[in-house]
């Protein structure tokens, strides 16, 4: 690969942390003083009701991201760090997008949600809600397929993802 | 059973091997002193609780223990976050009690009230914030574990007064729980096995070692692997002691203030050993000309350090003296004689130098200290040019000697570090390198010296200036010597004051007597030499440069 494209990389790191109050401060704030770049972090509960896990989008190049999995797994909190670098993952955004919907552009607006497998979770006489999810690139395209619209809100959740195939 | 949480809390400090903790009281932390009122554990109250923290550290650096300071909420632990930062960077186990408000208060902006977890979290190790005397004895437990394993580190323990009030029934659970925690001591056998290879295959080695061969106790190992391999060895600052400065191997310190033949080696070098150091910016210079012929091998206990600025090529992560005990016996003795040659050469040709004068020269003075004083004499020093010429002219013979700060370069940290240490040391010769203008910073520990008899000798080297400062004024900005003149207080007046001794010297001929005088005093005594105002530390890499590229000093 050339250097040249290694630029701007963006990595997904997924890190099982402690559910302890601080753990998620720690974290930004080891980010923010290091200087990483994060794209996106999300941090929700797992199986286990002493684990999240934190979804955390990186750029940078593989000296920059080999320092972010190192620091890291130095915080006493965080149980395990997986780099899913050239790996095989399912990648999941989810969004909640609220789009000016006067009736008479919301049969138009019904069809493009339709295309995306979205779903519309709210309506009123001026706008609706959408909720989709995907693959960042999908959620990206809807956005700016309706921002033609006029989008009221948006909301995403950032990056969150798995390895496919088996548990090793 | 009822047990109280200040009881809970002593008790398992003394558990863990606490002998003596340095810290100052308040309110929130008020019950906690009652409990250490009479409790086996030696207490010094110091005069500012910065001096706390470096006393801890101090301590910790010249035992290998965990040194251990308290201070109250609010502003006694936002005092504590200069030595808290200041172990971390060096990598030294302390802990730091800090009170808290009561737990219903904490984050309503109550009176001495600070959000200490969140302030230190990035300066420490690991922190806690105790909310359940539940947890309080494992809390402590874990927080010595996390201090003294693996890389070292500063970890600070918050405790909500109303917690140490409270009383648990019965027994307090200490198992220790981190899932998180795994710290590797055992070298991977391939890289051990590689790394030994590239030793015995190298021409032009150089054995380039920090404060981690120190932290490690692996002093003996490291003696070994030199003479047996019979390669040359550079220390960084942190790394002063951890061999003998005055071996044959000995070739200095090496980076922005090293000697001309370490730099030099370490620039020629075919193989960069590196033992338990972090590669920081004052040792390599400009990164892209260090060593730029050179493999590199990195024996470390913390795998982020390596590769983080220079490339590594054969990484060993785990504990260096166990590592360098694996490696020995695979280590081939070389010959080498065309390097040991052009080493003896750059040794001969450019010996580190300064200048006579009318004055007294700094650099003379801590030469004649050297010659005066035991092996086992521990000197702590304080940041800029008094801990620059203490490296380039006092020879550390052996680990644990030289206290000083080098990774957060903290003035003020010299004198509560030798107060910690002398604690420890009670029978050994404790002095501090001072400069006017660091010893000004914990100058109020002239107090704690005198209460707790803790005999610090200190050895002012008085030239009226931010001496390192005024250098690079002189260097690099045009003499424009902004701000860095300063008046200073009468200092023999200043510790008679305060009950010490007081001496000065101001002749190059009286220098001698004064400094027998100064060793001689029976406690604490400050020792005012007026050296000569514009003195330079030499040689000096400036910023950006290679380490090659030296300027100044060289014969």
């Amino acid at each position: 690969m050339e250097s040249g494209e290694e630029l701007n990389m963006r990595h997904v790191i997924s890190a099982l942390v402690e559910n302890k109050s601080g753990v998620l401060a720690h974290v930004a704030g080891l980010f923010s003083s290091r200087g990483f770049n994060i794209d996106s972090l999300t941090v929700g509960r797992t199986e286990n009701p002493g684990v999240s896990r934190m979804t955390i989008v990186v750029e940078g190049d593989e000296a920059v991201l080999e320092q972010v999995r190192k620091q890291l797994g130095k915080v006493i909190d965080v149980l395990k760090v997986s780099d899913y670098s050239g790996r095989d993952i399912v990648q999941r955004d989810l969004a909640l997008v609220k789009v000016f919907a006067p009736p008479a552009k919301r049969s138009e607006i019904v069809s493009l949600i339709e295309i995306f497998r979205g779903n519309v979770v709210d309506i009123s006489s001026t706008d609706m809600v959408v909720e989709l999810s995907g693959p960042e690139a999908k959620v990206d395209a809807f956005v700016e397929v309706v921002r033609p619209y006029g989008i009221r809100e948006l909301v995403r959740t950032g990056l969150v993802a798995l390895a496919r195939g088996e548990q090793k | 059973m009822a047990t109280k949480g200040s009881r809970i809390l002593v008790e398992t400090l003394v558990e863990e091997g606490t002998e003596v903790i340095f810290g100052y009281p308040g309110g929130a932390v008020l019950p906690l002193f009652d409990a250490l009122y009479d409790a086996p554990i030696r207490f010094v109250l110091v005069r500012h609780e910065q001096a706390a923290a470096h006393a801890a550290d101090g301590y910790a650096r010249a035992t290998g223990r965990v040194g251990v300071c308290i201070a109250t909420s609010g502003p006694g632990a936002t005092n504590l976050t200069t030595g808290i930062a200041t172990a971390n960077m060096d990598s030294i186990p302390v802990i730091a009690i800090t009170g808290q408000v009561k737990t219903h208060l904490i984050g309503n902006d109550a009176f001495q009230e600070a959000d200490t977890t969140g302030i230190t979290r990035s300066i420490t190790k690991h922190n806690y914030l105790v909310k359940d005397i539940r947890d309080l004895a494992r809390t402590i437990k874990e927080a010595f574990y996390i201090a003294r394993t693996g890389r070292p580190g500063p970890v600070v323990i918050d405790v909500p007064v109303d917690i140490t009030m409270a009383e648990l029934e019965g027994e307090p659970d200490k198992r220790i729980r981190l899932p998180g925690y795994k710290p590797r001591t055992e070298g991977h056998p391939r890289q051990i096995r590689l790394a030994a290879a590239a030793l015995n295959e190298a021409q032009k080695p150089v054995l380039f070692v920090g404060g981690g061969v120190i932290l490690s106790n692996a002093s003996e190992e490291l003696r070994q692997l030199a003479e047996t391999a019979n390669a040359p060895v550079t220390m960084t600052l942190m790394g002063l002691g951890a061999f003998p400065g005055d071996h044959g191997l000995s070739l200095g310190m090496l980076g922005m203030h090293g000697t001309p033949a370490a730099n030099y080696a370490v620039t020629e070098s075919d193989l960069v050993f590196a033992v338990g150091a972090r590669f920081d910016d004052r040792v390599t210079g400009r990164i892209d000309a260090f060593a730029p012929s050179a493999k590199v091998v990195h024996i470390d206990v913390d795998p982020s350090s390596i590769s983080k600025t220079v490339h590594v090529d054969i990484p060993v992560v785990g504990d260096a003296a166990q590592i360098l005990r694996e490696l020995l016996p695979h280590v081939r003795h070389g010959a080498r004689e065309a390097w040991h040659a052009q080493i003896a050469g750059w040794k001969q040709n450019h010996p580190l130098s300064y200048n006579g004068g009318d004055a007294i020269k700094p650099q003379a003075v801590i030469q004649e200290l050297c010659r005066m004083v035991p092996e086992d004499t521990i000197i702590t020093t304080e940041v800029g040019q008094n801990q620059m010429w203490t490296a380039l002219w006092y020879t550390f013979r052996k680990p644990r000697t030289l206290l000083t700060s080098g990774g957060l370069g903290t003035m003020g940290f010299g004198f509560p570090a030798a107060l910690g240490a002398q604690a420890a040391w009670p029978d050994r010769l404790v002095i501090d390198i001072a400069g006017d203008g660091s010893i000004q910073m914990n100058i109020q520990e002239l107090a704690t010296v005198v209460q707790h008899k803790l005999p610090v000798k200190v050895l002012i080297l008085n030239n009226g200036y931010l001496g390192l400062v005024r250098q690079w004024q002189e260097l690099f900005y045009n003499k424009r010597y902004s701000h860095s003149h300063m008046d200073n207080p009468d200092f023999v007046k200043v510790a008679e004051a305060y009950g010490a001794r007081g001496l000065r010297v101001t002749d190059p001929k009286d220098v001698h007597r004064a400094l027998e005088e100064m060793i001689r005093t029976e406690g604490p005594v400050f020792l005012d030499v007026v050296v000569a105002p514009e003195e330079n530390v030499f040689p000096i890499v400036p910023a950006g440069e290679a380490i090659n590229r030296m300027m100044g000093g060289l014969a």
